[in-house]
């Protein structure tokens, strides 16, 4: 007994590595970005986003104080003294005051140079430069350091994307544009699909479960196949590329998956709660507002957050559908394309702009994961 | 003023669009009640039925019209575009538009990819999927890791290019590499560790690979020859499908073995990952594979819930170990919603657009179908080949399409 509980307890410590490794390399390229878009341009550009967690050396130069306006007499020799960091102190590794060399010393220990000059610097950034009239002049002496800099982060992208950019850095009007694109066009199907999905579900007529099945058939027809016919149709009648456009577009497009879904649902609806309402008077429509409705909002919900995570995912009929030679009507997603073609190495820039537009159906998803697993589970032809 | 606000446009379209629906289908069941057949007179009750007999397709009506006019119309219109040309004032033209575009190595090169899609993205989303579900059915804090590996399906495609093109990102020689695959990359040196992580471990993931895909073709193809078995005609094409792109896959395969050991690897220096012929078709599938695990992992979770207790309680006593009770009592009980799931993410790989489009823009080799479509009615203003192509893209979802509608109909009965 005692080896199979001991086996037992291995694949189970087994079974927890694996997970922990899984989960660790789905989350690891999310971080990732949204590491870097609290870095700023020229910390992305010099170490990868790894290291930004963690203290990291830095090679920095400072200069001591002017010698002409500083230096004091000391015997026979000037001295220089002062903190090369400003405001800002730093922890010292290790420093030099050639450029060849940059950590030839220690804290504390003095560096010799020709003819007695020499300079000391302690841990702190204090430094003593000592030396004849010749040497301390001009301009001050360079010190070069090893420092540790511990992890430092920016919201000045978040600001730049969100408030200050300008032109195509500036997400505020992208994020706005998705916005308008994405509310109407998640809720105007809910509303058209529910009475449809009410006919089939409750109410008999010839044809009924062949249009199921013209509504299962639908469910996976390319979109693809839509763009040209409709994009013309859109231009035929007046309505052109535009917001009029889209929504009609994700209202259509979202149709399939909208009746199939909420129908059903509806279907395992108790019937005696329907037919003792039909036997009290209530006419279909009655019904439908007063007790389908109410009682099918689980599966509203589920669809209501495909809608939305779908729409404002979208590239595709936004490109198609919406966005015109102005660019004024741009959505997120197709801004962010854009920036990746002219801005393909401001990773600053692209990652706080993706990350802008990812927060939103991150805490969609998050608040309402229970009915997105729902909706999947139930979406799913079985 | 009005109009040159979106966000009050968009307000006054929820408001206008909601009433409107309401407005409808509340008047036209007061028109079809009151005065077309009122429900009181002499022919009350002829009328009632007759009402009741006109409202379901009142209550259908915007749903079908939608339907009709943005799914089921286009693909009509989109097969006599193919068979017309633009330039020509869209006089009809037959096949040309389908030789003009088999007869581009763009085209076959897109095709090429999407199978290699079609293949490697179902089975490795649906793999790790069933992995997942399976590793984290009976840990407690198995839900929190299951909502952390899904969540990538709420991230834009867009979004998940921008991800993984950080991860793929290249630096000049003298700095610091900043996209984590390239920094992995430059700490293999060709020793004895690279061998193993980078020649012998590939390997023999490509062996057991082939070794899978051979089985896999042998009891497809098996059907053919043998005596007994089920030789009904539907199968025999299906079976010579799948035998012919397993052995497809496995001369593939077999390749990229022998280039495996044959090639120099370049060692020390920074790849432009995105642009490596072949191999970036496999990094952009991963985008996809990360986004879908989640899916598959989610709906095989549920099944794997559901499978009676007893069946497992009974291969415990029987004395089957973990994996044979995974592999022999579980996976086929859930046979159903794996190719549910494994259809699925094909219809999605189909449709697959914007990852391309971001990442590569079908450059070096990556084309796919969607994109390439995207290309010709977009850029190249080519309708009849752009048409066409998109009629590829239907006739390959259409199998998935008849065996839904098959099921679906199936299940009503």
């Amino acid at each position: 007994m005692a080896t199979i509980a001991g086996k037992k307890s291995g694949l189970v410590w087994a079974v927890h590595i694996s997970v922990v490794f899984l989960v660790l390399l789905w989350l690891f390229p999310t971080i990732g970005l949204f590491v870097s878009s609290f870095r700023t341009a020229d910390q992305i550009s010099s170490s990868g986003w790894w290291a930004a967690l963690f203290e990291s050396e830095q090679n920095e130069v400072y200069r001591a104080a002017d010698p002409d306006d500083n230096r004091v007499a000391d015997g026979d020799m000037f001295v220089v003294t002062g903190n090369i960091f400003e405001g800002e102190p730093r922890e010292i590794r290790a420093w030099g005051i050639s450029s060849r060399n940059v950590s030839a010393f220690q804290p504390g220990e003095t560096a010799e140079m020709k003819d007695g000059e020499n300079v000391t610097l302690d841990a702190d950034g204090n430094y003593v430069w000592r030396g004849n009239d010749k040497q301390l002049s001009g301009r001050g002496q360079r010190i070069f350091i090893t420092a540790t800099v511990p992890p430092e982060f920016t919201f000045d992208n978040y600001r730049t994307i969100l408030f200050s950019g300008s032109g195509q850095d500036n997400m505020a009007k992208a994020f706005f544009n998705t916005l308008t694109v994405t509310i109407p066009a998640t809720i105007i199907p809910i509303v058209v699909a529910a009475f449809a999905a009410y006919a089939l579900a409750w109410m008999e007529f010839p044809g009924r479960a062949l249009l199921i099945a013209a509504v299962v058939g639908l469910l996976v027809v390319p979109l693809q196949l839509a763009l040209i016919p409709l994009l013309r149709l859109h231009l035929g009648i007046g309505i052109g590329k535009g917001y009029l456009g889209v929504w009609l577009a994700h209202t259509a497009f979202g149709m399939p998956l909208a009746v199939y879904l909420l129908r059903n649902y509806m279907v395992g609806l108790p019937r005696d709660i329907i037919e003792n309402a039909k036997v009290d008077g209530a006419t279909d429509f009655q019904i439908f507002t007063r007790i389908i409705l109410p009682l099918s909002f689980p599966a509203l919900a589920s669809f209501a957050i495909f809608q939305f995570l779908w729409t404002w995912n979208d590239l595709l009929v936004a490109k198609v559908f919406l966005i015109d030679a102005t660019g004024s009507t741009t959505v997120m997603t197709n801004q962010i394309v854009e920036l990746l073609g002219t801005r393909g190495g401001n990773w600053e820039i692209l990652a706080t702009a993706a990350f802008v537009s990812i927060a939103v159906p991150l805490a969609v998803f998050f608040a309402m994961q229970r009915y997105l697993v729902r909706g999947l589970l139930a979406g799913s032809v079985k | 003023m009005f109009a040159d606000n979106p966000a009050l446009l968009g307000l006054a379209t929820i408001v206008i669009g909601v009433g409107a629906c309401l407005g409808y289908f509340f008047f036209s069941n007061v028109v079809l009640d009151k005065i077309i057949f009122p429900a009181s007179g002499p022919n009350a009750g002829r009328n009632i039925n007759r009402a009741n007999m006109v409202r379901p397709w009142l209550f259908l009506f915007p749903a079908l019209f939608a339907l009709l006019l943005y799914l089921a119309y286009p693909v009509f219109e989109t097969l006599r575009l193919s068979l017309t040309d633009r330039d020509q004032g869209g006089a009809f033209v037959g096949f040309a538009n389908y030789s003009q575009m088999m007869a581009e190595p763009k085209f076959w090169e897109a095709v090429r990819n999407n199978m290699l899609w079609l293949i490697v993205v179902p089975a490795v989303s649906t793999a790790f999927g069933l992995l997942v579900a399976q590793l984290t059915d009976r840990i407690r804090w198995g839900n929190l890791a299951k909502s952390l590996i899904f969540m990538p399906m709420a991230i834009s495609f867009v979004g998940a290019s921008v991800i993984f093109k950080l991860i793929y990102d290249t630096r000049p020689e003298d700095q610091n590499q900043i996209g984590i695959l390239n920094a992995v990359w430059l700490k293999f040196d060709g020793g004895i560790g690279s061998v193993l992580m980078l020649q012998v471990l590939p390997s023999m993931l490509l062996i057991g690979f082939i070794v899978i895909v051979a089985s896999v073709a042998w009891s497809f193809a098996r059907g053919i020859i043998a005596k007994g078995e089920d030789k009904s005609v539907w199968l025999l094409p299906l079976r010579l499908l799948v035998a012919g792109g397993a052995l497809w896959l496995i001369w593939v395969s077999v390749g990229s073995l022998i280039g495996l050991w044959i090639g120099e690897l370049p060692y020390g220096e920074a790849q432009t990952w995105l642009t490596v012929p072949m191999w970036n078709n496999f990094f952009l599938m991963v985008v996809l594979i990360w986004i879908q695990t989640g899916f598959a992992m989610v709906i095989l979770s549920a099944a794997l819930r559901g499978i009676p207790e007893e069946t497992v309680e009974a291969a415990i006593i029987d004395g089957a170990n973990p994996f044979q009770i995974f592999f022999k009592i579980k996976v086929p009980q859930i046979m159903g919603t794996i190719v549910v799931v494994w259809t699925t993410i094909t219809l999605t790989v189909l449709k697959v657009f914007d990852i391309v489009f971001a990442m590569t823009n079908g450059q070096w080799e990556t084309q796919v179908l969607a994109n390439y479509m995207y290309d010709k009615l977009f850029r190249a203003n080519d309708w009849g080949v752009g048409s066409a192509s998109a009629i590829v893209i239907m006739l390959l979802v259409t199998p998935i399409l008849v065996w839904n509608v098959y099921n679906a109909r199936k299940e009503m009965r």
